[in-house]
């Protein structure tokens, strides 16, 4: 290291100004270039809101979609993001706690188990378009199961299933030892003390960590734009084998529109969908915040 | 791998000390849940393989990734993956130049500069910023930053790398900060308090102290944000376009490889054709890269990491 062997400033005192002015300059540029990024954030959701809060009433949230800016409307959007994300809840949430309860606390440290970890950190990092993909060979065609909502969910699923399998890992985790031995000490099976001592203990870690990860599936677009979730549906689906579309489907559709208009469509939109995810981060939130247990 | 997997499975459905069967059907039911993220791997592999070499019977593996025409819908058809390659490439790159230095020097007020105050203010804005859905930074790409560039760059198209490079550089800016922010913090302070103590600044402690040692998780937070920039679709496909050419500036229209699967996808194609195929080639190809740079991080992570005790 050079400030060890002193190499790195062969004259010492005769820069010491110059070299606290490029410590405080040096400070002041991280500063600035980090609120830079906070201002972005400010410009992105003025940018949005601006356009689109005059298009936000009842009438925009309870019409179908339509080619006529002034008519259309999110609600079939909107519903079918409510039955994307319960179904997604029913199948990814279930699946992706027990795998962490039983890699965390079931299973032992062996080789196997530090693959499977690699594995699912990588399967965190596969692109969500190739999730789409796979949804569309396995699910849409080779189950045959159409361009259905149980298609989307499943694809959905498996999109995010990594991601509540790592945050619920890092919450059982947390749990001390201590728990576990008085337990153990007690004459409870692993299975017992998982189940009544470090689930109930790491409850609120693994509610925050399901939260974030149906909001990111709640953002989703290229999976279901692969899976072919329709981008014109003017009605409401009845059952989990209905074609669908979701919010962020219909957002892109107007996007991706050249009118001025259904630009502005499009940011209303995105109002509601930035809403709705604010809502779940706040929940998340609030529930950490409230439930969390301090362990000493 | 399998027979491991198999094993794993059967000695927790069997051998468990012998008396509680409830408890080893749930241990059992537990195994197969986590067996389920360990097909998703095999299914991903053996479906992108499966088509891929469908596809590379029609068309040879030297065209696919070294030709240079990208014409798969037109005749006379042309399958070289280099131009939607180079469309990716220069999005990401663009979108690295942007995103690292700005993600680190915010990595580094945060952990080094910042106030717990300001700390607890700025980054749960930044985790805000990094959850907003793709599709938005696509919309918030072609109705403010394109017309903004055109104020200043009057001949950029409509659709152009610079802005795909910029919204996608924003985008994983919050990664990046978040991360190193993690790995500085990391670095325990007695590194700093000794760098402190032979007289050198606040700049010279950070540069050369609690930077270099905190590289292993730097340079992952890098890796990770540059395959997630490749990997990015939507915000690339509503800014950049849908042509596949490899010009030199970022002015022009390009299509990158996801914005490619996304523009088949749209259409009706029909399952077994080779513009459906070509769908599974460019994914494996896409598959491929993120998880060698995903691999990579991690082996940075684990070979670099210092650990101070």
């Amino acid at each position: 290291m050079n400030i060890l062997n002193g190499s790195a400033y062969p004259n010492n005192g005769v820069h010491l100004n110059k070299r606290h002015r490029k410590a405080k300059l040096f400070s002041m540029l991280c500063s600035l270039v980090t609120w830079l990024g906070v201002a972005l954030l400010g410009v992105l959701l003025y940018q949005v809101s601006s356009d689109g809060f005059k298009w936000l009433d009842l009438q925009f949230l309870t019409s179908f979609p339509s080619r006529f800016p002034y008519k259309a409307g999110i609600k079939s959007a909107l519903v079918g993001t409510l039955w994307l994300i319960s179904m997604v809840a029913f199948i990814a949430i279930p699946i992706g706690v027990a795998t962490a309860l039983y890699l965390e606390e079931l299973s032992g440290q062996g080789r196997m188990n530090r693959l499977i970890e690699l594995n699912i950190s990588n399967l965190a990092g596969v692109p969500s378009i190739v999730y789409g993909i796979i949804g569309l060979a396995v699910f849409v065609r080779g189950l045959a199961l159409e361009r259905s909502l149980v298609a989307g969910a499943l694809t959905m699923s498996l999109l995010i299933l990594p991601v509540i399998i790592i945050a619920s890992r890092e919450a059982i985790k947390s749990v001390p030892m201590s728990i576990r031995h008085a337990a153990f000490a007690l004459g409870a099976t692993r299975l017992q003390t998982a189940r009544d001592h470090v689930l109930p203990a790491s409850y609120s870690g693994i509610l925050t960590g399901v939260i974030l990860a149906l909001s990111r599936a709640i953002g989703e677009t290229a999976p279901l734009i692969m899976i072919g979730a329709l981008t014109y549906v003017a009605f409401l689906p009845e059952g989990p084998m209905d074609s669908f579309t979701a919010l962020p489907i219909q957002i892109y559709n107007w996007v991706s529109r050249p009118q001025q208009e259904f630009h502005q469509l499009a940011a209303g939109g995105i109002i509601v969908l930035l809403a709705v995810l604010l809502m779940m981060n706040t929940i998340a939130i609030v529930i950490r915040y409230k439930t969390e247990r301090k362990y000493k | 791998m399998t027979m491991g997997t198999f094993r794993l499975v059967k000695k927790d459905c069997i051998n468990n000390r012998g008396t509680r069967w409830g408890e080893s059907l749930i241990h059992c039911g537990l195994a197969l849940c986590t067996l389920i993220s360990i097909v998703t791997t095999f299914v991903i592999i053996a479906i992108l393989a499966k088509e891929s070499f469908g596809f590379f019977e029609e068309v040879s593996p030297v065209e696919f990734y070294f030709g240079t025409r990208w014409v798969p819908l037109l005749e006379p058809s042309s399958y070289g993956v280099l131009p939607l390659v180079w469309g990716t490439l220069s999005v990401t790159f663009g979108a690295a130049l942007i995103a690292i230095p700005i993600g680190l020097a915010s990595a580094i007020y945060l952990s080094e500069y910042a106030s717990h105050r300001v700390r607890s203010i700025v980054k749960p804005l930044l985790e805000l910023l990094a959850g907003i859905p793709t599709v938005v930074y696509g919309y918030f790409a072609l109705t403010f930053i394109t017309p903004l560039l055109k104020t200043v760059l009057p001949e950029i198209q409509v659709f152009n790398a610079l802005s795909g490079a910029i919204v996608v550089g924003i985008m994983v800016l919050p990664m990046i900060a978040t991360l190193s922010d993690n790995a500085l913090r990391s670095v325990p302070d007695t590194l700093r308090q000794g760098a402190y103590a032979l007289g050198a600044t606040s700049y010279e402690v950070t540069t050369q102290v609690v930077v270099p040692a905190g590289l292993s998780g730097v340079m992952a937070s890098f890796l990770l944000a540059i395959s997630r920039a490749i990997g990015e679709t939507m915000a690339v496909t509503l800014a950049v376009g849908a042509t596949p050419n490899m010009s030199f500036t970022l002015l022009e229209s390009i299509q990158t490889m996801t914005a490619y699967i996304v523009q088949i996808s749209l259409g009706d194609t029909p399952a077994g054709g080779i513009a459906y195929q070509t769908l599974f080639a460019v994914a494996g190809f896409l598959f491929l890269i993120t998880l060698l740079l995903n691999v990579l991080s991690q082996w940075f992570l684990n070979r670099y990491r210092e650990v101070y005790d």
